[in-house]
Order: structure tokens, then sequence, then C-alpha cells
């Protein structure tokens, strides 16, 4: 039986969820992270981390752990009694973006297989940034905010995953590394961007699968194929077709040879390009006396299909096209993450339009097969 | 109600015990979740249960109004032919545990896998093909999944099948693949009933994804051009299935040796009781490929390791591609089909091993070839039809009399005619299908051919 | 039972080789009688007129003696556990009840098997005769109308039912419309690929996380003039009795569609509720379920289908009847939609579930359905009792019908020890793993009881006893379980042939080639 050791890339961000305890939003910044400080706030992370360890501690595999210093992972192996291998350095007495950037780029050197990191949508954010899908990684959640579908639900069931992925029991698929603007958020206003994608870990009996047992973005990529080629065979060139963010809608461009871009909305008419990554504005013009349908995809771990992600799709625009005329498409795979059978959320800003929107409504899973999943707020 | 002998807990004392323990004072608060609506509302009206004698009285007495082929010399074939079952085959299958063992795991039934195991082995040797899948419904549905595969496989939509094959197979591949499929037919040499190659070249195209040949054919006939049509499917990109009856190939040469991609067949003779066509076993065997394998939804049970140092298991293949775990994807309809039958056929076949096959297959030959020569002697008869070498049955045509007629006259005098072919084959005339197989002994044939002799006169 | 006897269990552990390393070159299991003097001499020749390249060369099979074969033989059954073996009680969704031994005696006599599909029916007048009562009985049972044995599981009777609603829309010329099937996910997966193998598309219906039952809206939203049909199964695997099924009758009927209900659940409203009054239109029976006919390690089933009266004409061909003085095979039927199965569908069994309606009688299946239901729910009361088991939507409804779907999720949580494990674990106790769950797993960490009418109290206090001892180990000593099972033929098995086409063998000569 095959037993290549497998190597764990560990890294924690120490200040993640800092905020949370003592009312503020988040941790970015020095400034806040003073502030948090002050109002005694205590770091988080490292005990979720010791949680989501204790599950591979326990296992009796034979696993290579490679962290960073002090409190981005050592400090949290060792109180396990883990002997982890330690790579790079810290200059200063708390750790900053820079830091944990710096240390997913060393993991991916030092070819783990998996980077297993602790925080939140930030974290994600550095990890996405230095990484993007290079490697697998999967997020221990220890932050505030949690919008990105890169973590795990808990601390144990995300060393349970990262343990079933090592010994090749779990698939991956790509999940949406969100961030929310914070300064609105900070104004309580929720306003979350798609910042870019991980290569992520799920637990295969949550949902059904497709074909081959390949270990693989393979999976997911079927069914998004299948979803793609039942869009395409329904596609009617009368109309404009507003394709939002994502990579499930994504395929259904690539299934019609064209590009699309991932992170914003394209729109295109008869197999071809019309506009890329539009605005508002400039959608609305387009719309303007012509014939649209609109095919969305869940973005980010909670489920929202309007409202993060692709707020260019306004209420406006969506009153422009209709509910009719809306198809929603996603992965099996993706809805277990959010929790198969959950509602699919709404938040346009305009509670008549997310009234307007609320009910039951099919969801593209794959090739002639639609799921109902109600849509609320 | 009085305490039922396969009810335990029917016992009164117990259930109130029981519904003590749940909580509530009688079982209809249990069932009040059904809506009023939709409940009984009168007794069903079945017979008054009945003790173990009056059963076995009264189904016997019912099923003594069969008379059968012990009692009527039979010569049926047709998709359910007459051999001979060691008493070793119904040994082993009326062992309780594996007629009432399910679907547990390798640990608590390593037994039933491994006998599963030892079966797909024995039929993979006997067809010549390395992958052999979960036992399936029966031929037909095993020709339909091969055909499916096929259109997965090749994504194309056409399936070429012989003009001779068997119609009732032919009913159930346009059930099974429906709207999925095209199935079209080629002709046949009206000389020797061989599949006529020409048609065939005129009617594949790139559109085929496979030609499906019967060997031996539904009419008795032996296919021996099997390698070419191998060769002019795969000259066209497409897939070569064939169907085939297993005791044939103790002495034929298997069609994973003339180019075949995917091998069905009927495990009925291996052991299995007539039983009035209802103890079939479909079976499936093809290419060790990971593109064969993808486009099945099938179980299949593969030889694993285990973690003690020579010791073996079993282990399910690519699971995530059966129906239990893909839904609507899976190209398959069989869940629960016949590994009892699968069973016995390892049984079978262990029993008779190499020689024991091979030997067989002789007879048959023999005392088909004996019957054909004896019937073909009388005058107005022509068997076979074709000219072609025949295994195991061989078409009759009885001029102008009916074949209807000549049944009810044969079974008058205890003979039950072969099938009658002219609805099916109306293009054959009067004439229908006769099978001779080991259980026909000399005598037997020789009274069909006097009989038959005054019959037609 | 004491739970230190628990540990007095050990499978018979052969290591009994695969057969193709037994037996001795020469060696015979069976002897071909000879063919007469006067059949060799005029056949001789029979041989010769196949041409050279069919004449096979070679056969690699094992070759043994009478005793060998009967003694591998049994030594694998013996490695094998069925339900004369012990408890399975944990096996739900196949209702593993006793299967009576007179059946056998009746099913396995030469007056059953010795008859040839196409002899006359002057001749097969008694099978004819056991197929139509039968029949009669089911549409009875189910308030149905008419039915076919032809179909052998219930993914075929499933698909069978899915052609005749096809047919149906065809010959009211909407076809081309009624392109669309709705099913539930919590439904026999079946219930989905089936339907989808016959050409449709599935929509699928999630349960609300309440209820466990999916919610009408949810339904009217589905439902269009593209719906064909609903088929799903009541009660759920789950054990949840679906309530909403008259309105669901009512929405489908109302758009044109048709009901399809699999009844592999049946055991818990025999004699209770008759399907076919709540206004179904096809359903199917298990007989190797509800009717007590053997699994026979996974098949023969046996899975007929009923319809009401205006879907008669749709029936595989032929179908049994009977005009007052004989029972026939009736094949004139044009609208058929042809045949899913050759001849006529599991014989044997029909006459195994004769014998058993005969047995426990009309009255006898209000008893099945009443013991069954009351021994399910005594036992899910005692396994809520043990740390780490909950019962999903069980604040809403604490009880179920014959069968139920748990959870260990909070076993999990708390000791890393999941079902699979437990799984693993309980088979060293002489008890049969559980069922857990079709995936998707809705439930996490789902088992699925069912006891059937057919078992002791003593056996369910057992299976709880050894359960709530497995709980204990999960919470002290998980290490017993990860390596588990201890006292079964074999150990733990390296699955990693699964997913690896240069490991995996389904042949020996596969195995041979790839690893020798």
């Amino acid at each position: 039986m095959l037993k290549t050791k497998r190597k764990l890339g560990l890294i924690v961000n120490p200040i993640a969820g800092m905020g949370g305890r003592v009312g503020l939003k988040g941790t970015d910044g020095e400034s806040t992270v003073q502030k948090a400080m002050e109002l005694g706030a205590l770091s988080v992370s490292p005990d979720r981390t010791v949680e989501a360890l204790k599950v591979i501690a326990c296992s009796d595999n034979d696993i290579d752990l490679v962290t960073y210093p002090s409190d981005m992972g050592e400090e949290e192996s060792r109180r396990l009694g883990l002997k982890p291998t330690v790579i790079g350095t810290i200059e200063r007495n708390h750790t900053t973006a820079h830091d944990t950037k710096k240390a997913a780029r060393d993991m991916l050197k030092s070819r783990v297989d998996l980077v297993l990191f602790a925080g939140g949508d930030g974290t994600a954010r550095d990890i996405c940034e230095a990484i993007a899908q290079n490697v697998p990684a999967l997020g221990i959640p220890a932050g505030v905010k949690i919008h990105s579908g890169v973590f795990a639900v808990n601390p144990r069931k995300a060393g349970e995953l990262a343990l079933n992925f090592l010994q090749g029991q779990a698939p991956l698929h790509e999940a949406e590394v969100m961030d929310i603007d914070e300064d609105a958020f900070r104004r309580n206003r929720v306003s979350a961007r798609l910042y870019g994608y991980l290569r992520v870990p799920y637990e295969k009996q949550l949902v059904q699968d497709v074909k081959s047992g390949s270990f693989d973005t393979m999976d997911e990529r079927r069914s998004q194929e299948a979803i793609a080629a039942h869009v395409v065979d329904r596609m009617d060139s009368k109309y404009y077709y507003v394709l939002g963010p994502g990579t499930t809608v994504k395929a259904i461009a690539d299934k019609l040879g064209i590009g699309k871009t991932l992170l914003g909305v394209d729109v295109v008419r008869g197999g071809k390009v019309v506009a890329k990554d539009l605005n508002e504005k400039q959608l609305l013009r387009l719309l303007e006396g012509n014939r649209a349908k609109l095919i969305l995809s869940p973005i980010g771990g909670q489920g929202f299909v309007l409202g993060r992600g692709n707020q260019q799709i306004s209420p406006d625009v969506i009153r422009r096209i209709g509910k009719s005329n809306i198809t929603i498409v996603a992965t099996l795979s993706k809805l277990s993450s959010i929790g198969l059978g959950r509602p699919l959320l709404v938040d346009t800003g305009e509670p008549e339009v997310d009234k307007m929107l609320s009910g039951y409504m099919r969801v593209v899973t794959g090739y002639n097969e639609e799921i109902m999943l109600e849509i609320s707020t | 109600m009085p305490v039922h002998h396969y009810i335990p807990n029917s016992v009164p004392e117990i259930k109130r015990e029981m519904l003590k323990e749940i909580g509530v004072k009688n079982a209809e608060e249990i069932f009040a979740v059904i809506p009023e609506g939709i409940k009984c509302k009168r007794r069903l009206r079945l017979p008054h249960s009945s003790p173990e004698h009056e059963v076995k009285k009264a189904i016997e007495t019912i099923l003594s109004r069969n008379k059968t082929c012990n009692e009527v010399t039979s010569f049926l074939g047709a998709g359910c032919w007459p051999h001979y079952v060691p008493a070793v085959c119904d040994e082993v299958n009326s062992r309780s545990e594996f007629l009432t063992a399910y679907t547990g795991e390798v640990y608590s039934d390593l037994g039933r896998y491994q006998a599963l195991f030892e079966f797909q082995s024995m039929i993979g040797d006997l067809v010549a093909m390395d992958a052999v899948s979960f036992p399936l419904y029966d031929w037909a549905t095993a020709a339909s999944d091969a055909g499916r595969m096929a259109l997965i496989i090749t994504g194309r939509r056409e399936i070429l099948v012989p003009r001779t094959m068997s119609p009732e197979r032919l009913s159930v591949i346009r059930a099974c693949c429906g709207d999925s499929a095209v199935i079209r037919q080629v002709d046949y040499n009206a000389g020797s009933g061989q599949l006529d190659l020409e048609d065939l070249e005129k009617k594949i195209s790139s559109k085929t994804a496979a030609v499906y040949l019967e060997n031996p054919s539904y009419l008795g006939f032996i296919e021996t051009a099997g390698d070419d049509v191998s060769d002019i499917a795969h000259k066209h990109g497409a897939l070569s299935i064939v169907g085939v009856e297993p005791l044939s190939l103790g002495m034929l040469t298997p069609p994973g040796e003339y180019g075949a991609d995917i091998v069905c067949g009927e495990g009925q003779p291996l052991g299995m009781h007539m039983s009035f066509g209802g103890a079939l076993l479909g079976f499936l065997a093809f290419h060790d490929d990971l593109k064969f394998v993808s486009a099945t939804g099938h179980r299949l049970v593969s030889l694993a390791a285990t973690k003690r140092e020579g010791e073996f298991g079993f282990a399910y293949v690519l699971p995530e591609r059966t129906m239990f775990a893909a839904r609507e994807k899976t190209a398959t309809i069989t869940g629960t089909a016949s590994v009892l039958w699968a069973i016995t056929a390892a049984v079978y076949m262990s029993l008779l091993g190499p020689s024991g096959l091979r030997k067989l297959a002789q007879v048959i030959m023999q005392r088909c070839y004996y019957a054909a020569k004896l019937l073909s002697c009388i005058k107005g008869l022509k068997a076979p039809i074709f000219s072609s070498p025949h295994f195991e049955e061989f078409t009759v045509n009885f001029g102008n009399r009916k074949v209807h007629d000549v049944n009810s006259a044969l079974l008058k005098q205890g003979i039950q005619g072969g099938k009658d072919l002219s609805y099916e084959f109306p293009e054959l005339g009067n004439s229908a299908l006769y099978c001779v197989t080991e259980v026909h002994a000399k005598e037997d044939i020789e009274r069909l051919a006097t009989i038959l002799d005054g019959v037609v006169e | 039972m004491k739970a230190e006897e628990a540990h007095a269990y050990r499978a018979v552990t052969w290591n009994e080789p695969i057969i193709y390393a037994l037996g001795r070159k020469g060696r015979q299991g069976f002897a071909i009688p000879e063919v007469e003097k006067d059949v060799k001499k005029a056949a001789g020749l029979a041989l010769t007129y196949v041409p050279e390249k069919m004449l096979r060369k070679e056969i690699e099979l094992p070759e043994l003696s009478e005793p060998e074969v009967v003694r591998h033989f049994l030594r694998l059954s013996q490695e094998t556990f069925g339900v004369d073996s012990g408890i399975n009680v944990g096996v739900g969704t196949c209702t593993m009840k006793y299967n009576p031994k007179i059946n056998e005696m009746l099913a396995r006599s030469s007056k059953a098997i010795d008859i040839h599909p196409l002899q006359d029916a002057e001749c097969v007048q008694g099978i004819l005769e056991l197929m139509y009562k039968l029949k009669g009985w089911l549409c009875e049972i189910s308030g149905m109308d008419d039915l076919s044995f032809q179909p052998r599981g219930g993914a075929h009777a499933v698909f069978t039912n899915a052609c005749i609603i096809k047919a149906y829309h065809k010959l009211i010329n909407e076809q081309e419309e009624r392109d669309e099937i709705i099913t539930t996910v919590l439904s026999h997966p079946c219930n989905g690929g089936s339907p989808a193998v016959a050409g449709f598309k599935i929509i699928t219906l999630y349960p609300n996380p309440e209820t466990g039952i999916p919610s009408i809206e949810a339904l009217k939203a589905a439902v269009s003039k593209h719906t064909a049909g609903l088929m799903i199964t009541n009660p759920y695997d789950t054990g949840v009795f679906d309530i909403n099924i008259e309105e669901y009758v009512k929405t489908i009927h109302e758009v044109g569609g048709l009901v399809a209900i699999d009844q592999a659940n049946a055991n818990c409203v025999l004699g209770r509720l008759r399907i076919g009054d709540s206004g179904v239109d096809l359903c199917h029976f298990n007989l190797h379920k509800t009717f007590s006919t053997p699994h026979g390690s996974c098949g023969p089933g046996s899975a007929p289908i009923l319809v009401k009266e205006e879907l008669s004409q749709f029936l595989p061909v032929p179908t049994v009847e009977f005009d007052g003085h004989r029972y026939y095979l009736d094949y004139d039927r044009p609208n058929s939609i042809g045949k899913v199965g050759e001849f006529y569908g599991v014989v044997p069994n029909v006459i195994r579930a004769y014998a058993w309606i005969m047995s426990v009688g009309g009255e006898g299946l209000e008893e099945v359905s009443e013991t069954a239901v009351v021994n399910n729910n005594y036992l899910i009361k005692k396994l809520l009792k043990i740390r780490g088991v909950s019962l999903p939507w069980g604040e809403l409804s604490p009880l179920r019908m014959h069968e139920v779907r748990l959870s260990l999720e909070k076993m999990k949580q708390d000791t890393g020890i999941g079902i699979e494990d437990v799984n693993r674990r309980i088979v060293d106790f002489g008890i049969q793993r559980c069922f857990t769950s079709h995936e998707p797993w809705i439930v996490k960490e789902p088992f699925t009881p069912e006891p059937t009418e057919a078992c002791t109290k003593e056996d369910l206090d057992r299976f709880a006893e050894v359960f709530r001892q497995i709980s204990d180990e999960a919470y002290a000593n998980p290490e017993m379980i990860r390596e588990a099972p201890h006292n079964c033929s074999i150990s733990k098995v390296d699955l990693s042939p699964s997913t690896d086409p240069k490991k995996w063998a389904m042949t020996w000569r596969a195995y041979v080639r790839k690893h020798r």
C-alpha cells in the first residue's frame, strides 16, 4: 500500500478573531489590533488550531508537519506533542498579513500537499494572494468574518477533512475567497467582494458525485460541464445573457468557447461576448430595451446568490430582467459546503426585490437535473 | 389476533411491555401520523391465516396441475434451456447463509464476496475478458446495459443488431435504451443465417456506437465470422458487443478472442432450473480499462489486500459510479438481481471444470446434430433451415403444416414441440425452434422423429 | 444476555484460498454422460463443420473433485452472515425478515422448477393460477387494479413505471412536453436514476430541516406543464411518513401528471393503508422485502408493479389472465410498453410470497405492520438512551414507522468515531452491520435500523446493549473501534484498489496479470 509521507503546511494567524469578542468587526489594520488588545481581547485562533490538530495528532498516520515559528504554528503544534519542521522567520512581535503571505509562499516552496490555515476572510485572502490554486488549502474558522467558502464548518471538522484529504479520501473543489469592505462593515453595512479562489477539500458522502474516483477538481469540473451543457442547450440567441461571477458560470462560457472574467459580470449573446466586467450602470445601459436572462451561482460559504460578490447585479438590474428569466446554477459539492437543502440567500439591498425573489426556485445541478431550493433573505 | 409463529413479539404480554417502554397506550398512536382520509376503511379481503400443512397442501394441489418436463418431453429452448443440474448446485444455494444474506460488508460476508469473485473470474476465463460486473437480471438487460455503455464510450447513438436476434431481447433493449439509442437491424444470409457482412458494411457509419452479435444465434446456428464483424465495427470506431450462451464456450472460441469489447449473456444453463423462466442470470464482461469501467454504473467487486500479511478481502471499484452514489448519472437499472444464481454458476463451473465443459458442449452439439439429421429425413420437413453448424438449437420448417397444429398433435403424445417462429420470423414460413441438449436421450429424439413423421403425413 | 458474553462471538475463519489455487489437473466434479453409439456415429462429423478458428484451444478453469467443491463453498457459506445467522435489525430499508422454510420446499419442488416458460398453457395451469391469484392479492393489499411480475428488482420496477408514464403521455399526445419527473432526495436513488435512464429530466425536492419531508410549496413551485409525474418512496427510508401525500397527488393530477409510489417500505402499512386509495396511479412492491422471499446474497428478488385500470393497457407483455375456465398468458396488448425483461419475472418468488400471505392471512398482515412499528419504536427508545446517538427531526416527531434513520454525529464530534467505524466493530459481536444511508447523507453519520416484525424483543435488547457497549468504547477506548474488526474472518481491508486501475482486479486472470 502506498505510504509516501504526506506533508501538511500549517499557518496560524494569531490575531484573527480577536476583534469579535470585544465587539470589533475584524482585526485588519494595526489600529484595530491595538484597540482590540486594549479592550483585553484574547487570541482565539491558537486554541482553534489545537482543536483541529488534535484530530491529526491522534491518528496513526505518518504526516510531516511544516509550520512557521512561535504563534504562527510552532507553539500550537508543540502543545500537542507534535514535532513540526519549522521554517521561515518572523521579524516583529505581532504578526501581520505580510507574514501570512510569506509563510504561504514558503509552504508552496516546501511542496506541502495541503496548507491548513487558521483565521478569517482576511487570512484567506492573504493565503490566496500567495498561493492561488497552486496547492490545496483549507481554513480553520477563527475569524469574525467568515464569508468565504474555504473554511470547514468548525475546527474539528477542519482537522478531519485535512486528514481525509491527506489519506486520499477527500476530493477537491474550487471555493470562493471573499472579503468585505472593512470600513463599510464597521458602519454596519455588509458588502462582500469576491476576491479569488482556492482549491479546497470537501466531504464526499455529503454530496452526490459524478464519476471517477480521481481526487481532483475533476469531480466538480465534470458536474460543471454537465451544468454548462444543460444551460447552453437551452440558450436562445434572441436574449442577452448576463453571466454572474464564479467557476460554475465560467464553465458555461468555456462550453461556448469564449472567455469570461472569473470574478466579474459579463454579458454574452448568440454565443459571443458582448461586454466584460460590467458595473451596474453599464449593465442597465446594455439592457435598455433588450430581452435578457440572468445566470447566477451562490458565492461564498453562506449561500448568497445575490448580495455578496455580485452587487453589480443591483435591484434595478434584477427588476429589468425579471424573476422568470433568472437561472441559478450550482454543483452539489458547492451546495453541500453551504448545507444541502438549506435555503439560498439574497440581500440585494432592497427588501421589495428580496421579497420578489423569495420562495422556491429551480437550481440546475447537472444535465437535465435540477433541485428545488428555497430562496430566502 | 392469535400469536403467529413468524412474529415472536406478537405475544400480547411482550407487546404490552414494549408499548410501555415506548410510552404509548397502543400501536394506533404510532399510526396516527397516517392521514385518516387514506387509512384502510375495511379489512383486506384475503384468506385467513393458515397453518403450515394447509399452506403446503393448497399450493402443492395447485402446482400439481403443472406437467413438468419430466412428464412431457420438451424440446423448448429460446432463452431458457433444459440442462441437468448437479445436486451440489442446489445443495450450495440452499445454504441458508447464502440464501438469507443481503448486502453486508466484506467483514461479515467474506464468503459471498469470495464466491462472487470466483464467479466473475470463471466467467472472465470462459469469455476471455478481464473485467466482469456484478450479476444482472438476464441476458436482455445485460445487453441493454452493454449498449448503453457503448453509447457513453463512443458518444454516438446508433446500435446495429442482427435481424436474427431474439425478438424478446430486442424488445427489452428497445424499452431499456429508449430514446437514447437508435436501433437498426442488419440482414442475414438466407442460406447460412450468418450476419450479412455486406449489409453490415452498408449500414455502419460514424454514427454507430456498437455492433451487437448473438453467438450462437437465437436461431441456433454458430456465427463463424465474429472476427470480421469486430473488425468492421472497429474500423468505423464502433464497439463490438457479443451475447453468448455460456455452455457453447466449452468448445467455441470465446468472444474476447475474436475482438469483442463487451460480452454479455445468460447464465441460466450454469446450474439453474428452468423455473418457468424465473431463474435467469445476466452477466456482463468488458475490457479492464478505465474508459469501460467509468461507463458502467454497476457494482464491481475487486480482490484487495487486508492489513494482515497474506490475507485477502474485497472492495468495490470506484463506488461513486454506482446508483447508490450517483443517482441520475448512472447508466443502469440493476439493483438486487441474481447473486445467488452467480454463486450457483460458480459451483457449476467448478464441478464441470474445463474438461467437463468441453465434453458437455460436444455432447450437446452431437445430440443436436443427431436430432436435426433424423428430422431432416422426414418428408416435408427441413431441419435445420440454415446450412451453418448449430449448437443446442436448430430451426425446423414444416412446409405447409402450421406449427400450432403440429405442436397440438405432439402434445397429445406427451411431447412439447419447439417454439413457434411464424410470428417472429414470417419469412421462414411455418417454422419452429427446437432445442436438444444433454438431457435428451437417443430414445427421446427417436420418439420425436417417429411421432413427427406420423403427424406431418 | 450479559454484556460479558458479547465477546464470545468469533466468526468462522477458514482463510479459504481462491478456488483457482485449489484442485489438481485432471480432477473433475461431475461426469458428463456419454452419447450413445448411434448418435456418436451419426454426429461424429458435427464438430468438423465448425471452422478451425471457432474451435476453442483451451479453457483455464479450476479442476476439482465433487467433495472439494462442496467443502470450498460450504466454508464460504459459513463465512457469510444471513438473516438466519444472527441479528440483522440494523439493516434498514432491506426489511430483513424471516424467510420461512416451507416456502423453500414449495418453490424448489419439481412441479415448480421443471417447467419451461413456453410450454403449452395446458401444461402450466398450476403456476399460472398462482401468479394470477397472487396478482389479485397484491392488488387487494395495495388498492390497485392490475399488475405485472416482470420487473426483478426495485430499480427495474421504478424504470418500468417510468416507461408506463411515458407511454401514457405519448398516447394522449403530450409526450414532447411532459419530460420532467419530480422526486425527493430521501427516496431510493433509483426513483431519480431509473426515470433518468428512461429519458426524463429529474427535479429533486429536499426535505424541510424541521419536518424531514419536503414542503408543499416546493412541489407547487416545481410542477408545470412539463411535469410527467412524481416518483417517490413513502414512507421514506428515514422512517418518516410523508403526510403530504394527498396534497402531492392533488397537485400532480391538477397539472395532468401521474404519481408513482415506491413501496419498498410497505412493511409498516400492510393492512392499514392501501396506497391506491390515496389516488396514486402506479406503485411497486419488493417481494424480497415485504413479502418474505429471501434476499439470496443480493438477488434474485422480485418487484411487481401495480397500476390503476386506465394504465393497465401499458403493462409489459404478457400478463396472466383467467377467462373463467383457464389461465393464460395475454400477449394481445397493443399499447404495452413491450418487455423489460425476458419471460415473466421471478416466478419462484411468486410461490414464496403466495405461501407467506397464506400463512399470515389477511388479519396477519395487520399484525405484521403493527409489530414492525412497535419493534422499531421500542428500539428507538432504547438507542436514544445511548451517548452519542440522536434522532433527526426528533423534536417535532419522536415516533417513526418501521425503520428509523438515527445519527452518530454527536459521537463523531465528541470522539472522532463515526458510523463507518461502528459498523466495523458491531460485526465483532455477531451482529450484522447497520445500513447507513443512500447518498447524499442528508443526515450526518447516519444509520438506519429496521427490526421488522420477525425479530425477538431479546434481539432488540441485545442490539441496544451492544450498541451501548460500543458507544462506551468510543468515548473511552476508541482505538479498539478504529482497528476493528477483531473477531471476523478478515481484518481491515486496504481500499486502495478501489480507485487504482493498476491495482484493481475483478477476475483472477486480471489479478495474475497485474500482480504476479
